[in-house]
């Protein structure tokens, strides 16, 4: 009776021959409720769609009147390929955001697997202690850093960039894997164990393809989250090691009819993490809250 | 049996050393190196500008600080930031959370829509809204104004502050409505359908069931807000540069003129030990709260 009324109550498909007042009322509120969500979302969302719209426009249509309607051009996307290094950011976005990543994980693994199969009585007070170097804001340490960084020749090089990412996703990384290893049942790596298999043969063969689909969305978090870094990344580059946050900052000094192409740029730029984020999203919460909101 | 087990026990304390020895040292001299630094520049006198003028200064870094109007402007301006920003996207999200946890036609893909974006780096977002939303010739709020019979407004130099709020907003309304989504899913839906028999209107249902369902949700998108936004950066840089004057200074952008432009870096480094004092005290609410929930 009771699961009988929730169903039709929140609105599930209810079929036609039962249509009394009271599913009317209810289709209509779903109605109203899919006219507002709609809106909402298509309010949230206009900047963006906006800006993929601009970058296939020419740059006079760009600043004219806004409208839907004009010719499709990718005018814009060729200027930005061929102006000055466009490739080369990307690059560089590319080989620091997923650098950094294949590091954070390489040293993330062993980590997470000891305090999820191997735990300690320290082991909450580490997990704790890793999360708390996250709560150190960057513009406090810029200075050393910086210093660091000009004195060991580090400053505007993919490699700087990568330690930085590296140590700052570090305790999230650490922190996902381990809510993912603490989710597998212990009973298969203690059927490994018992066959023989060393720790390593264990991680390899047993945890890492059992848990990949976690180390997976692990990895796309803290490509999202180095790919839009632009703290770090406006302060310790210039020319050579910039990405494509820097890059896109180089737009903020206008430079006669530049709508189109800023657009064309920050499309490419943000398009695949765009599409990664849809993709985690609902692992996403668990690495952005530390597992306080599940 | 029993013997592997206890075995197992000490040869596994030496495996959890080896195994968590490079997160731990790598996080350690993360932390402990540059903060270490950044205490002791803040004691000396120290500018890049005047290599001869070295040495040990004591307080007077935080002295010349505290007596500077440019700090107390940068504190006040960074309270205000994170307090709109926080009251936008706190209640906003909580009021789309309880909008997008309601079913209706497509709900999937407007979720997906409305939370893009957080995905958007904030260069990006930044200067697609100085550009293409808030531009007074040609953006399109003020092509909206224009419908309405209304003046265009010159965003960024008449509003410089609102315009910095309204873009961090954007970006983090989505973060907010992403968590408090997800705490949603929780509920407990019977809870709600008996207070509904009981005669309970849908406002008394947000006030008395959902809101006190979300506390906790909401109080961990505040802090992890609140340690983001108390250093925001990127959006400044690009959209004002901290102007027109010092309106739109931050206490991090603040540290960037004084290290970066000035070179000062003896007073860069007494504001970073004051923005690290001012993250400490929300993190300790945070990492306490994580704490409770790690023992459940």
């Amino acid at each position: 009776m009771t699961t009988a009324r929730t169903k039709s109550l929140s609105g599930a498909a209810v079929p036609a021959v039962q249509r009394s007042p009271l599913t009317d009322a209810l289709l209509n509120r779903r109605l109203w409720l899919t006219v507002l969500g709609w809106t909402v979302a298509v309010l949230i969302f206009f900047p963006i769609f906006w800006m993929v719209l601009t970058g296939f426009k020419t740059e006079t249509e760009a600043i004219a009147e806004p409208s839907l309607i004009f010719s499709p051009t990718l005018e814009s996307y060729a200027e930005v390929q061929q102006r000055a290094g466009y490739a080369k950011f990307a690059l560089n976005s590319v080989v620091v955001a997923f650098g950094s990543t294949l590091l954070a994980l390489l040293i993330a693994i062993p980590a997470a697997y000891s305090m999820a199969f191997l735990p300690t009585k320290r082991t909450k007070g580490t997990l704790l202690w890793m999360l708390s170097t996250k709560m150190l804001p960057p513009v406090g340490v810029l200075v050393p850093i910086y210093l660091l960084f000009r004195d060991t020749g580090l400053l505007d090089t993919r490699t700087g960039l990568i330690i930085v990412y590296t140590l700052m996703n570090l305790p999230i990384v650490v922190w996902m894997l381990y809510t993912f290893f603490k989710d597998m049942p212990k009973d298969i790596l203690e059927a490994g164990r018992m066959d023989g298999a060393s720790t390593l043969q264990e991680v390899l063969y047993l945890l890492l393809p059992l848990t990949l689909p976690g180390i997976a969305s692990t990895g796309l978090l803290s490509v999202i989250l180095s790919w839009n870094e632009a703290f770090w990344s406006l302060n310790l580059t210039s020319s050579n090691a910039a990405p494509l946050t820097a890059y896109i900052a180089s737009f903020s000094s206008p430079e006669g009819l530049f709508w189109a192409k800023l657009s064309a740029a920050s499309t490419m730029a943000i398009a695949p993490i765009l599409v990664f984020g849809w993709l985690t999203q609902k692992q996403m919460v668990r690495g952005l809250t530390f597992g306080a909101v599940k | 049996m029993n013997k592997t087990r206890t075995s197992g026990r000490t040869i596994g304390g030496l495996r959890t050393l080896s195994l968590q020895a490079p997160a731990v040292s790598l996080l350690f001299l993360w932390m402990i190196v540059p903060l270490a630094m950044t205490v002791w520049f803040s004691l000396q006198r120290y500018n890049l500008l005047m290599p001869g003028m070295t040495g040990f200064a004591g307080l007077e870094n935080y002295e010349y600080l505290f007596t500077d109007p440019a700090l107390w402007s940068a504190m006040g301006t960074t309270l205000l930031m994170v307090s709109w920003v926080l009251v936008i996207t706190v209640v906003g999200g909580t009021l789309l959370a309880v909008l997008f946890q309601q079913e209706f036609m497509g709900q999937g893909i407007a979720r997906v829509l409305a939370i893009s974006p957080f995905f958007v780096m904030p260069t990006v977002s930044a200067l697609v809204w100085k550009n293409m939303m808030m531009h007074p010739a040609n953006g399109v709020l003020s092509w909206v104004a224009e419908l309405f019979g209304l003046p265009a407004v010159d965003w960024f130099s008449s509003l410089p502050l609102t315009s910095i709020v309204i873009i961090v907003a954007w970006q983090w309304l989505p973060f907010a409505l992403l968590i408090l989504l997800t705490a949603m899913q929780s509920l407990d839906e019977d809870q709600v359908e008996a207070a509904r028999m009981d005669g309970a209107g849908p406002i008394a249902i947000f006030f008395f069931i959902t809101l006190p369902h979300l506390k906790r949700a909401i109080s961990v998108v505040i802090m992890i807000e609140m340690i983001f936004l108390l250093t925001i950066f990127a959006e400044i840089f690009v959209t004002t540069s901290g102007g027109p004057g010092l309106a739109t200074t931050n206490l991090a952008y603040l540290i960037y003129i004084r290290a970066l432009l000035d070179f000062d870096v003896g007073l860069a480094s007494a504001g970073g030990v004051i923005a690290i004092i001012l993250a400490n005290i929300v993190a300790i609410f945070l990492v306490r709260m994580v704490a409770k929930n790690l023992e459940s």
